[in-house]
């Protein structure tokens, strides 16, 4: 494996407490030396200055739909949309077809013929086929590689199965990945309120998701279980959030950039690509969630990137599939939405994306230090740009936004000692491309 | 002036809009008793109806509305027609445009489905119903009715009651009124009419006695069964002693009042058979002014596609 030498960028490890110009050595896939000025020689060398140089970022909400719905992104695909992001290490979310609920399923996705160019962990189903029915293998899904457990797109319906499953899922330490939301609440199409009314679109109002945030802490505290909140949107479930860390339970919570950058009055014209679950809330939502982030509430910024076919969107609003892609805007979103307009410091966003997940998952990843794998993303913070979707990488387009200026662009990402986006491109076409 | 392509909806409209397609239909009202005065205007102009759900009122007087003016009209059976197969509106709508059609007609169960069909079509998309958004024919006919009996709308008071969370008519009237300078009130129970429709710049209030006194006009509306699967209220006979307009509540609004309703009407639930049939009920006329507003909208429609 050929060595990097990657000299004069401004080293960001929020873990390692480093805000300072370091040359960095990767040799074998890990890193090698961390010092002011290092001259060994190299196969390749990174000019960094002026660059910043971070740990890979981790996503720990994603779709990449294989198997069952590669028409709208596969592991090949989707694992590339995220290097170009900057990711190293992402979590795939288990509503595959068949469902991820068992060790075969954990394996598939782990297969090397998926062909990912980064580190994708896959999220095991807490029940059989989402269904609410009865466990999936979680043990034996555990024991194959699965990094988390979920019923993402919906909660578990039963509480008592919901409780089963949390006291179950600590023996193997795993955390839950908590899609909160009353289904029998939720009927609608976007946020309850003004602008539902003005555009005649039945509203989703937020007790559906807060009312299985308070469950599920309620149930994190009766069980001792690691419980993950997903997809943060409402001010109540904020609240709740604060009130359980203050109560001292293992209790976290990640926010998509869609929520502190988009609020339900950017709806205008019956566009899909502002239809998501939970929908875009109204602006005093969004303004809370930037503010828990900065309050540290929410410590993880999470894309749910959720890719659709072009036929799943051009069509009737309340027809349309939820979601959008966000791998290949979130760091630039994030950047410009949270660091430029000055709510936090470019540290506290970097910890965000790295070392905070990192300790969701409870793993090593999310810093650099001399022996750790060297994953790493390398992001000219100054770069202003349009996002433009044609040049996206992922195999979907389903995102609000195309045309928006932003500033920070990743240039480089290293996967376990490997260049996988050398100067803004990918170096590996997919398999038999 | 109207030179839009389509008629989605009230939201966008400006008053001077409203107007010009108002006071075009004062000009086809007398065509459609006195078929000598009809003409061929839209002679040579395709217009095809796409019902996804019923209609009687909306569709029949959409399809003469065009036959009175000399245009061929056609209406695709939705339930037999290859939708049944599950094709998509948007091909479904492809296809009609490749047949040369000039303007199509849709009702939808969906909000917004107009707008998906008119971003998508050549053809002039007239909305006829897009799930609980906006009948805009409707509201047009509505307002014509009430131009006709008051003279204006400066200043009237008009309280529309019912079913308000699911009526698009509530809304497209809504938008309508108040652009023309009207007070406008929903009413109806809490389950019913959310606090959030207060954004449309109209008054809200579950006090029927209270929201009727000194109206100028009563809309009622129906309750669509249809579109809810929890009851909103406890039964029938609670919402009518309630919130049903008999002849009593009426005696709180003004002498003159005009008694509207879009029809189909659920007699003795949201107006009483009394008031139905009774001297302030104008139900019957707003149904002939269908004609004559929709006949005004397919000329405009059809005069500013050709240009």
């Amino acid at each position: 494996m050929s060595s990097i030498l990657i000299k004069k960028g401004r080293l960001v490890d929020p873990k390692n407490n480093v805000d300072a110009v370091k040359d960095i050595l990767v040799a074998d896939g890990r890193v090698a030396k961390i010092d002011d000025n290092i001259n060994d020689s190299a196969d390749k060398v990174i000019n960094a200055e002026g660059l910043a140089v971070m740990p890979g970022l981790i996503d720990l909400h994603v779709h990449f739909r294989e198997p069952g719905y590669e028409n709208k992104e596969t592991i090949a695909t989707g694992s590339r949309a995220a290097a170009m992001g900057g990711f190293t290490t992402v979590c795939t979310m288990p509503n595959t077809n068949p469902v991820t609920d068992n060790a075969i399923m954990i394996e598939y996705a782990l297969n090397p013929k998926r062909d990912a160019v980064i580190n994708v962990l896959p999220i095991g189903a807490i029940t059989k086929g989402q269904k609410s029915e009865e466990l999936a293998d979680i043990g034996q899904m555990a024991a194959a590689g699965a990094c988390a457990l979920s019923e993402d797109g919906k909660s578990v319906a039963d509480p008592a199965l919901m409780k089963n499953a949390m006291r179950y899922s600590k023996m193997f330490n795993l955390p839950i990945f908590d899609h909160c939301e009353e289904i029998r609440l939720a009927k609608g199409s976007m946020n309850a309120g003004d602008r539902a009314s003005i555009l005649g679109l039945k509203g989703i109002g937020d007790d559906s998701e807060e009312i299985i945030v308070s469950r599920d802490i309620i149930l994190a505290k009766a069980t001792g279980a690691k419980l993950h909140i997903c997809h943060i949107s409402t001010e109540g479930s904020v609240e709740q959030v604060k009130n359980a860390k203050a109560m001292g339970l293992p209790v976290t919570a990640e926010a998509a950039p869609h929520h502190f950058t988009l609020c339900d009055e950017d709806i205008t014209d019956y566009d899909s690509n502002f239809k998501m679950n939970p929908p875009l809330r109204s602006r005093k939502d969004m303004e809370i969630i930037r503010q828990a982030l900065k309050d540290n509430i929410i410590e993880v910024i999470a894309t749910d990137h959720a890719p659709h076919h072009i036929d799943d969107k051009n069509c009737e609003f309340e027809k349309a599939a939820n979601g959008i892609i966000g791998l290949e805007t979130s760091f630039a979103l994030s950047y410009t939405e949270l660091v430029e307009s000055g709510l936090i410091s470019f540290s506290d966003m970097v910890a965000k994306m790295t070392a905070n997940p990192a300790a969701v998952l409870g793993c090593g990843k999310g810093q650099l230090s001399v022996g750790s794998v060297a994953d790493i993303a390398i992001a000219d913070i100054d770069n202003k740009y349009t996002i433009d979707v044609n040049t996206m990488v992922s195999k979907a387009k389903n995102t609000p936004f195309g045309g928006r200026e932003v500033k920070g662009k990743i240039l480089y990402t290293i996967c376990g000692g490997e260049v996988v986006v050398d100067n803004g491109k990918l170096t590996k076409q997919e398999d038999g491309k | 002036m109207y030179n839009r392509k389509d008629l989605l909806g009230l939201r966008d409209l400006s008053a001077d809009e409203i107007m010009t397609i108002l006071n075009t239909a004062k000009e086809m009202k007398e065509k459609i008793d006195n078929p000598d005065l009809r003409t061929d205007i839209l002679s040579k102009s395709s217009i095809v109806t796409l019902f996804y759900e019923n209609s009687t009122r909306t569709k029949m007087s959409f399809m003469l509305a065009g036959e009175y003016q000399g245009a061929i009209v056609k209406d695709l059976g939705v339930a037999t027609s290859s939708v049944s197969k599950g094709e998509s509106l948007i091909d479904t709508g492809v296809t009609l445009d490749q047949m040369g059609t000039n303007v199509m007609i849709i009702r939808h169960q969906m909000t917004g489905a107009a707008h998906i069909l008119a971003k998508n079509v050549k053809a002039s998309v007239i909305n006829a119903g897009d799930g609980s958004n906006e009948h805009p024919t409707q509201a047009l006919l509505d307002l014509y009715t009430i131009m006709e009996r008051k003279g204006s709308f400066e200043g009237l008071k008009v309280v529309i009651l019912g079913d308000i969370s699911h009526s698009r008519v509530a809304r497209s009237n809504a938008f309508g009124l108040t652009k023309l300078g009207a007070k406008v009130t929903l009413a109806g129970p809490s389950t019913l009419v959310s606090n959030s429709m207060k954004s449309l710049g109209v008054q809200v209030s579950t006090d029927i006695p209270s929201a009727i006194k000194d109206a100028d006009v009563v809309m009622g509306l129906r309750i669509q069964f249809e579109r809810q699967k929890n009851m909103p209220f406890p039964n029938l006979r609670e919402y009518s002693n309630l919130f049903g307009v008999n002849d009593e509540i009426l005696k709180y609004a003004k002498t003159d009042v005009l008694v509207m309703h879009p029809g189909p009407v659920n007699r003795g639930v949201e107006l009483s058979t009394e008031v139905i049939d009774g001297k302030h009920s104008v139900i019957n006329v707003q149904v002939k002014n269908g004609v004559a507003v929709r006949m005004a909208v397919l000329k405009l429609l059809t005069e500013a596609n050709r240009k």
